[in-house]
């Protein structure tokens, strides 16, 4: 119903048949497609060797055993502030990209934005350019077309079922993960996500597309704070293009009319549908292609390139006033993308600062609450901690555990007896884990009723490092 | 009016006849898919209820022909649960209690079982934490009356001690040496005098002096000449810092008066083996737990 009225909430999609084009910028366009795509299938089958202990995938998110691997690097839990640190650089990076050369990252490297691309290729290759794809869509439901149409589903499927299918292997060893899922052996929900990322991929891909950077993709809203009169975004130089008239008009009436012969290729490569010459608009994802055919026309006709080309809103003004716009590195090097990369690097410089000076070794202690303290048949006192051991690297570590700050105090545990304490207490560490010890320390009668220590922990290997934990005795 | 049908121009529905300040309402029907949506969980309430419970009645509820409860599935819970530990409990019932330290992830499942087993049957006396009270051994510390060995503590839980017509009980009488006047009221303040000193607490005197004679005489038998307890006998070590009863004056004076007989249940007759020696693994492992005799005999050579 709402449909129905002439102020109608509701919108059918317009079909959208990009043209194929070829420039500058779609040559860009390709090799950022070849490296996230590469990046995307390739990474999980990078192989890093950290030795016997632990995996040796490149990347990996190990959620089962609660690991993040990254070539050289391991992220424990606890640790997961550098991955809430790489999203914070992730948001920061795209302010930056946004305000120095606007919508990059919607124009070449979303993945919306590359897997729609790859989907109309393959549209392009199966039905025709934008003219041929136009009359099938009219066509009547025939044998042609129903065949035509199935052959596209199927590759748009393939793709989409490589797509969902890789994400996977970033979350196991992706030869072993394979194997298993080819057999049946995979885990539940390694085939449901993949059952639903194909399913996304095909339908995003394949049938939503640019409605997607329209209605559903937050991020252009959030560009309108983020773009300036400063920031690069394809502009239609309608100053110079304006008033739009033919070759012929313009040669019957010389001085009437603009650069603009009105020949629509500006619209028939626009992957979003848009018409780039009524001004900046949410659904320019600056992508370029406009430019690319633009110039192409151009040139054809003999007038000079860039009547859209990559232009802030500040050099349009300049340029229609005949001023020269400001060189490039001066757009890109101004106070508000300066302070965008200090944040960015300020993070970044913070973090790898923190990974450097970071200790693969831990000690936290819990006392036992119950007793507190065990009066023993010397007239000693004994208290019982919880004390747990985390051996962040690869490979196991012997390690000395001490008491700071309390005199006379024995340590041992409970594989041992009191017989055996001493003022430290040595144990090994298996690799990668966390080991818990149940220590009782005994110290002579005599104190106050509550004594603040530290429990130390020493690397016993030439790596050495170490760490303590503030801890309490109690006494009657 | 009231009669007269009026339609909405712009969506083609039915106007209601009632108006507020000039605003209408239109008479939208409810959606296809939102009706039938409704019409279907009416259907699936009518075959819930005679599935499952659902009818209260006075005493209890209709039953449902599943023959569902939440009573039942705790049972079948437990049933799975108990199957699932079996094989644990039978490897520690079939090994002997001295062995279980060898065995270190079934000695780890037997000191848990008892933790668990330790809450149910043993905390109403010694205490959620073991700790114990007047009366109540602390099972934390490393004074022990009958021993604290693995196998003393696993026969000491099985008989108990001084458990009535139990022959194999755990025994030991220390007489009432006041209330049945086997010492006089000035030996008695005497002896408790001496007891005082070799425990540490006083410093000797004419009165403890005295009193050493009399303990040598009548102590001595079960609580050893220097007075450190006796094993054998449950006769507590008198000279350490930790008392069941307590240790100052008064508390001592009416041990010796009255005497003490602390009862402590056998637990063979309600609980089985495997629950017991998983209790003495837990006991032992609080921390004063001691390794068997002969291995303690070894050590001191």
């Amino acid at each position: 119903m709402l449909m129905a009225g002439a102020g109608a909430l509701y919108e059918k999609r317009k079909g959208v048949y990009p043209k194929a084009v070829d420039g500058f910028y779609r040559r860009l366009k390709w090799a950022v497609m070849a490296v996230t795509l590469a990046v995307y299938w390739g990474t999980p089958w990078l192989r890093w060797d950290r030795g016997p202990y632990a995996p040796d995938q490149a990347v990996l998110v190990d959620l089962a055993h609660r690991r993040f691997y990254m070539f050289a690097l391991e992220i424990w839990p606890h640790e997961f502030y550098y991955v809430a640190g790489l999203l914070v650089m992730a948001g920061v990076g795209l302010f930056l990209v946004t305000s120095a050369v606007g919508r990059a990252w919607c124009g070449y490297a979303c993945p919306q934005t590359v897997w729609t691309d790859l989907y109309q290729h393959v549209e392009r290759f199966i039905d025709g350019d934008r003219n041929a794809q136009m009359r099938l869509a009219k066509a009547p439901w025939g044998v042609a077309k129903i065949g035509r149409r199935l052959f596209k589903w199927a590759v748009w499927l393939a793709i989409a079922f490589i797509t969902g299918g890789a994400w996977i292997f970033y979350f196991a060893d992706a030869p072993t993960l394979q194997a298993q899922f080819w057999s049946g052996t995979a885990a539940p929900v390694a085939y449901a996500t993949v059952a639903v990322l194909t399913a996304t991929t095909f339908v995003l891909g394949g049938f939503m597309r640019e409605q997607v950077c329209i209605y559903m993709c937050p991020w252009p809203r959030i560009q309108t704070a983020m773009l300036d009169e400063k920031s690069l975004i394809v502009t239609y130089k309608e100053w110079r293009g304006e008033k739009r008239g033919s070759l012929k008009k313009a040669e019957a009436h010389p001085g009437t009319f603009g650069d603009c012969i009105d020949c629509n290729q500006c619209v028939a490569v626009c992957p979003t549908g848009i018409d780039i010459r009524e001004g900046p608009q949410i659904g320019c994802i600056t992508c370029a292609l406009c430019i690319d055919a633009c110039d192409k026309v151009m040139a054809q006709v003999g007038r000079p390139r860039g009547l859209i080309d990559y232009c802030t809103q500040e050099d349009a003004e300049a340029e229609q006033k005949g001023r020269a716009p400001r060189p490039v590195l001066k757009t890109l090097l101004r106070p508000r993308t300066m302070a965008y990369f200090a944040v960015w690097a300020g993070i970044g410089a913070a973090m790898l600062f923190a990974l450097g000076a970071r200790t693969r070794i831990d000690i936290s202690a819990q006392q036992d609450r119950n007793p507190i303290f065990v009066r023993l048949s010397d007239g000693a006192i004994r208290n019982a901690y919880t004390v747990k051991l985390r051996n962040m690297e690869t490979r196991p570590r012997a390690m000395e555990i001490g008491v700071e700050g309390l005199k006379g105090a024995a340590l041992w545990t409970d594989a041992g007896s009191r017989e055996a304490a001493r003022a430290t207490l040595r144990t090994t560490v298996p690799a990668d884990s966390v080991a818990k010890l149940r220590v009782f320390l005994v110290q002579p009668a005599g104190g106050t009723a509550r004594q603040d220590f530290r429990f130390t922990v020493r690397g016993l290997d030439s790596e050495g490092g170490g760490d303590s934990e503030p801890a309490r005795f109690e006494r009657p | 009016m009231a009669d007269e049908k009026r339609i909405d121009a712009a969506t083609g529905t039915e106007i209601k006849h009632h108006e507020w300040d000039g605003i209408q309402e239109l008479d939208t029907p409810l959606p296809r898919w939102w009706l039938w949506t409704f019409y279907a969980t009416i259907l699936f309430a009518i075959g819930y209820m005679i599935a499952y419970p659902a009818w209260p009645l006075i005493d209890r509820a209709t039953g449902g022909v599943l023959g569902w409860s939440s009573r039942g599935t705790l049972e079948k819970e437990l049933a799975a649960r108990e199957r699932q530990i079996a094989p644990v409990r039978q490897a520690i019932a079939a090994t002997p209690i001295t062995a279980l330290p060898g065995q270190r992830q079934l000695m780890q499942q037997a000191i848990e079982g008892g933790r668990a087993a330790f809450r149910v049957h043993c905390v109403q006396c010694h205490g959620s934490g073991a700790a114990g009270s007047k009366g109540y051994p602390n099972l934390n510390d490393d004074d022990w009356l009958w021993g604290g060995d693995l196998a003393t503590i696993e026969k000491t839980i099985t008989d108990g001690v001084r458990n009535p017509d139990h022959a194999a009980t755990r025994q030991s009488q220390m007489p009432a040496f006041g209330k049945d006047q086997l010492l006089s009221a000035a030996q008695v303040d005497d002896v408790v005098a001496h007891v005082r000193v070799i425990s540490g607490q006083d410093k000797a005197s004419a009165a403890s002096r005295r009193g050493a004679t009399v303990f040598a005489d009548n102590c001595a038998v079960c609580h050893g000449p220097a007075g450190k307890g006796n094993r054998t006998v449950g006769a507590p070590n008198l000279t350490d810092a930790i008392w069941l009863y307590g240790g100052d004056r008064e508390t001592i004076h009416e041990t010796v008066w009255n005497s003490r007989h602390g009862v402590m249940p056998r637990w063979d007759d309600k609980l089985d083996k495997a629950t017991i020696r998983m209790l003495a693994a837990y006991v032992h492992s609080l921390g004063g737990g001691e390794a068997a005799p002969a291995a303690r005999a070894d050590a001191g050579h």
